[in-house]
Formats: structure tokens, C-alpha cells, sequence
């Protein structure tokens, strides 16, 4: 049970680290790399918080073994923003819309959001709710999460 | 809670998975999509000495539409066969199951194989793979074996993959002509497990009258529950099928269990309900098919 060396490219940036088998990748995240922006809460799938981009797609990190995806690409909610620290525009649009109130779940939602919108520009009310229907809020209510997604829409196709 | 420690192995062939899971034998589990078994081990509710992480097989990641059905590799995820159009178009029932399985984030790592073999009376695909009569082909080293879905599901969480083995397909048959296929189900909330599903089969004969009808039951015993209902149906043409004594011969058959989310009662109850629709429901597609 010794410890295996990995390659994980995080953010954009290679990263090397010896981790056992059994280290989540919520936990490689976030205690071998110290990148704390992934929130860990239920640890069985259910809460979405963890929820990180695995190259390109949206991945429970608290059920990954990062020994498991040794040689992947892993986007957080670190590396959403532009290099510049601009906000992108699904975080722009969950601070104008009043997405988040404690922040919590926030990491995973910006991350589920970032991916369901890359992939369906313009989606109606029940494919957002389809989309987001894996993140749970204890506190904001999901109107206004599910009006921050829409607004991100908005913003994406004003910039684009 | 963190799992327990294990000897991880990471192979990158077929022929070095299986010599890693004969090596270890009793003591080792195969890890494919984790959405089911990390939960199971952050909770310590398994602690496997060996984990063989199939994640690198790639040679496991296949989708093949073949002339008598469609055949699913270990690692082909859950959303990789929902979104195959190729699939959709051969046998629907797939993207009709896995749109009610879990989140869209958990079936990108998900596999289809693994809920097989996995066996919760309350996922999905088991039921599907019962309903088809579909079969799982499960390799050990120096030998293979395809198990069909009547013998494939054992018990709660239980199947036919022994010690040793690797479950490197599964089949799922297409339809013949003049068939249709409807999954419903009721869940607390969307992406849930079911507290009752159904998946219909109806078959219509040249005359359009009702000649095959069955359905499996999510939820409503330790495996996926078989009934066939075609007698109950009366070979007659769907407008005038008889299906409220087709769903109350579903009801008859069932043996739901209790728990803290629904009685079982209750749980019979919807199995009826949902048996009416989703019978209906694949009758109408197998009038537009
Ligand atoms: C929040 C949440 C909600 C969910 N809701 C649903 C739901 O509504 N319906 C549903 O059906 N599922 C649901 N699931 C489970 C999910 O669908 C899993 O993806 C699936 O059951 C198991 O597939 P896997 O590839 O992740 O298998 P794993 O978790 O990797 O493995 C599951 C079991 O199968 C064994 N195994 C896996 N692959 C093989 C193989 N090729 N050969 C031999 N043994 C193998 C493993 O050793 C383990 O015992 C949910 C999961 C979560 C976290
Ligand atoms: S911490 Fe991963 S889903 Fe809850
Ligand atoms: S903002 Fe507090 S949990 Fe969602």
C-alpha cells in the first residue's frame, strides 16, 4: 500500500504528487494541492459540492480515486476565471443574480453550470433544472440559482 | 468517512485485469465508473483488500450496434450510450432507462455494466436487461462465459460475477417488428432511486393485435421481477386491451418491501399505476414502429 506518483494537470498547470490508492480526488484537491475551492459535503454523491471538471466534464471529485485519473485534466472552480482574475460569466451571474449566499455549494454548482452551458448555449427552463438537479443549496433557494443560469446564457451570448 | 486502505492495481490490458483479480481473488473488486462502489467505501461498508481499476481499459469502451442487439463494453459510461444515436435508434429502451439514472454528472463516470452487476433491485438497467432478455458476458482468466439476465441477478446487490471474474459486456437485444418499449417510474426526486419503476415491452401481431406483453418491476423484490401479462391483455388490439387487469395481474406477482420512503402498500400501488401507463405508452410506440 505504498504510494503511487501522479501527474494531474490542474487549472492548466502540471502538477506531480505521490498520494495512496484510497485518496479522493476531493481530497488530493484539496489537501495535496491545496486548492480549497472544492468543497467536500456529503462524500457519497449526493450534494454535488465537489462536483469539478474532468477534462471538460462534470465528475463527483469525492468519488474519484486520483490515482485513477493519473494523466487527466482536472478544471476547479479556481480555474474558471480568466487568467487575468476576470470573472467569468457564469460567476459574473451568480453574483448579480444573488445565486449564493453562504458559498458552499457554489463551487460545484459554477462548475456543473460552466459545463451544461458549453454544451447547450441556450437551454430551456426544465433542461436547467435537469442539469442543476444534482447540486444541492441549503440556503439560497433555487430560484435565484436558477435565474443566475439563465442570465449566464444571456451574458455568453451578449459577449460571444 | 475515508475508505479503508487497499492494494491498488491498475492494469492495462484485459489479460492483466484478470491475472490482477485471480490474484486476488475473494479478497478483490473490480473498480469501474465508482458511483456506487465509493460511495459504499467512503461509508466502510465495503473494504476490499485489492481494487482493480478498469479505468485504463479502453479496449473496454466500446458500443457496438450488432444485428441481434446492441453490446455495451465495461467502461462505456452511462452518458456515452444515452447520447449514441446509433443506440437510440436500435434499441430505445437504453436511452429511455438511462435518462432516469442518477444526475447527468453522475452518469458521465458511471458505466452500464457496473449498475449490472452492481444488482440494486431499485436501478434501472437491471431491469432493462431483464425485460430484453438480454445476457452479461463475464471473463476469468482462461475462460469465458455469457450468463443471461434469468440466471445474471441473484439477490439484493447480488449477481452471477464470482470471484475472479470480470464482466466485460453486456447484450441487450432489439426489438422485433412491431414493438414498443416505455419506462416510468415515481422518485422522490428527479435522478433518485425509483420508489416503483416499470419497463413495458408490448409486440403487436400483422393485425395489429397484442401477441407479446411484459414489464419488469423496479423496486418491487430483491431482483427485477418479470411478468408477462400478455394473457391479462386479451390478444387484442391496444384501443381495446384490456390493461387494468394487466396492471392488477403486475400487482398480484410483486413482493415490495417497506422502508422509511414508502410502504409497501404503497409501493404496490404504484407499481399498478405505473404499469397502466408504461404498458400503454409502449403500445402506442409499437403502433407508430
Ligand atoms: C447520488 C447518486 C444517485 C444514484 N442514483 C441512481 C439511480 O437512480 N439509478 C441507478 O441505477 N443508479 C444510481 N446510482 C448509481 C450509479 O448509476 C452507478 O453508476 C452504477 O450503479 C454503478 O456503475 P459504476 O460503473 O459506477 O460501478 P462501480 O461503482 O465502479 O461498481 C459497482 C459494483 O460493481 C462491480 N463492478 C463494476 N464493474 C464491474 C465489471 N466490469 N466487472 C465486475 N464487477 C464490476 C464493482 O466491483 C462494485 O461492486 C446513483 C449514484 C449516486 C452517487
Ligand atoms: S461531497 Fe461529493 S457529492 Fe457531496
Ligand atoms: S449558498 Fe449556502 S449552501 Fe448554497
Amino acid at each position: 500500500m505504498t504510494d503511487i506518483a501522479i501527474t494531474l494537470t490542474v487549472n492548466g498547470v502540471v502538477r506531480q504528487v505521490e498520494v495512496p490508492g484510497r485518496r479522493l480526488l476531493s481530497d488530493c484537491l484539496r489537501h495535496d494541492l491545496g486548492l480549497t475551492g472544492t468543497h467536500v459535503g456529503c462524500e457519497h454523491g449526493v450534494c454535488g459540492c465537489c462536483t469539478v471538471l474532468l477534462d471538460g466534464e462534470p465528475v463527483r471529485s469525492c468519488l474519484t480515486f486520483a490515482v485513477t485519473v493519473d494523466g487527466h485534466d482536472i478544471t476547479t472552480v479556481e480555474g474558471l476565471a480568466a487568467p487575468d482574475g476576470a470573472m467569468s460569466p457564469v460567476q459574473r451571474a451568480f453574483t448579480e443574480c444573488h445565486g449564493l449566499q453562504c458559498g458552499f455549494c457554489t463551487p460545484g454548482f459554477l462548475c456543473t453550470v460552466t459545463a451544461l452551458l458549453r454544451d447547450n448555449p441556450s437551454p430551456t427552463g426544465e433542461e436547467v433544472l435537469e442539469g442543476i438537479s444534482g447540486n444541492l443549496c441549503r440556503c439560497t433557494g433555487y430560484q435565484n440559482i436558477v435565474k443566475s443560469v439563465h442570465r449566464a446564457a444571456e451574458i455568453m451570448a451578449e459577449e460571444s | 468517512m475515508k475508505p479503508a486502505p487497499f492494494d491498488y492495481h491498475a492494469p492495462r490490458s484485459l489479460g492483466e485485469a484478470l491475472d490482477d483479480l485471480a490474484g486476488a481473488g475473494a479478497d478483490g473488486k473490480v473498480l469501474a465508473g465508482g458511483q456506487s462502489l465509493i460511495p459504499m467505501l467512503n461509508m466502510r461498508l465495503a473494504a476490499p483488500a485489492h481494487l482493480v481499476d478498469i479505468n485504463r481499459l479502453t479496449e473496454l469502451a466500446t458500443l457496438e450496434v450488432e444485428p441481434g442487439g446492441v453490446r455495451v463494453g465495461a467502461l462505456a459510461r452511462h452518458a456515452q450510450v444515452e447520447r449514441s444515436e446509433r443506440v437510440a435508434a436500435a434499441q430505445p429502451l437504453l436511452r429511455q432507462a438511462l435518462r432516469l439514472v442518477a444526475h447527468p454528472v453522475i452518469r458521465n463516470r458511471g458505466t452500464v455494466v457496473g449498475s449490472l452487476v452492481h444488482a440494486d433491485p431499485a436501478a434501472e438497467l437491471p431491469a432493462v436487461l431483464a425485460l430484453l432478455g438480454g445476457s452479461v458476458r463475464l471473463a476469468r482468466r482462461g475462460a469465458t462465459r455469457e450468463v443471461p439476465a434469468a440466471a445474471f441477478f441473484t439477490g439484493p446487490l447480488e449477481s452471477a460475477t464470482g470471484p475472479g471474474e470480470l464482466a466485460v459486456s453486456a447484450f441487450f437485444p432489439l426489438l422485433p417488428a412491431r414493438s414498443g418499449t416505455a419506462f416510468r417510474e415515481v422518485a422522490r426526486r428527479h435522478g433518485d432511486y425509483a420508489l416503483a419503476g416499470i419497463a413495458a415491452l408490448v409486440r403487436l401481431d400483422d393485425d395489429l393485435r397484442i401477441i407479446a406483453a411484459r414489464v419488469a418491476c423496479v423496486s418491487a423484490g430483491p431482483v427485477p421481477v418479470l411478468v408477462d401479462v400478455t394473457g391479462a391483455c386479451g390478444h387484442r388490439p391496444p384501443a381495446s386491451a384490456d390493461w387494468d387487469s394487466a396492471a392488477r395481474a403486475v400487482q398480484e406477482r410483486i413482493e415490495p418491501e417497506a422502508d422509511i420512503h414508502a410502504s409497501a402498500d404503497y409501493r404496490r400501488h404504484l407499481i399498478g399505476v405505473l404499469a397502466g401507463q408504461a404498458l400503454r405508452e409502449a403500445a402506442r410506440a409499437a403502433l407508430d414502429g
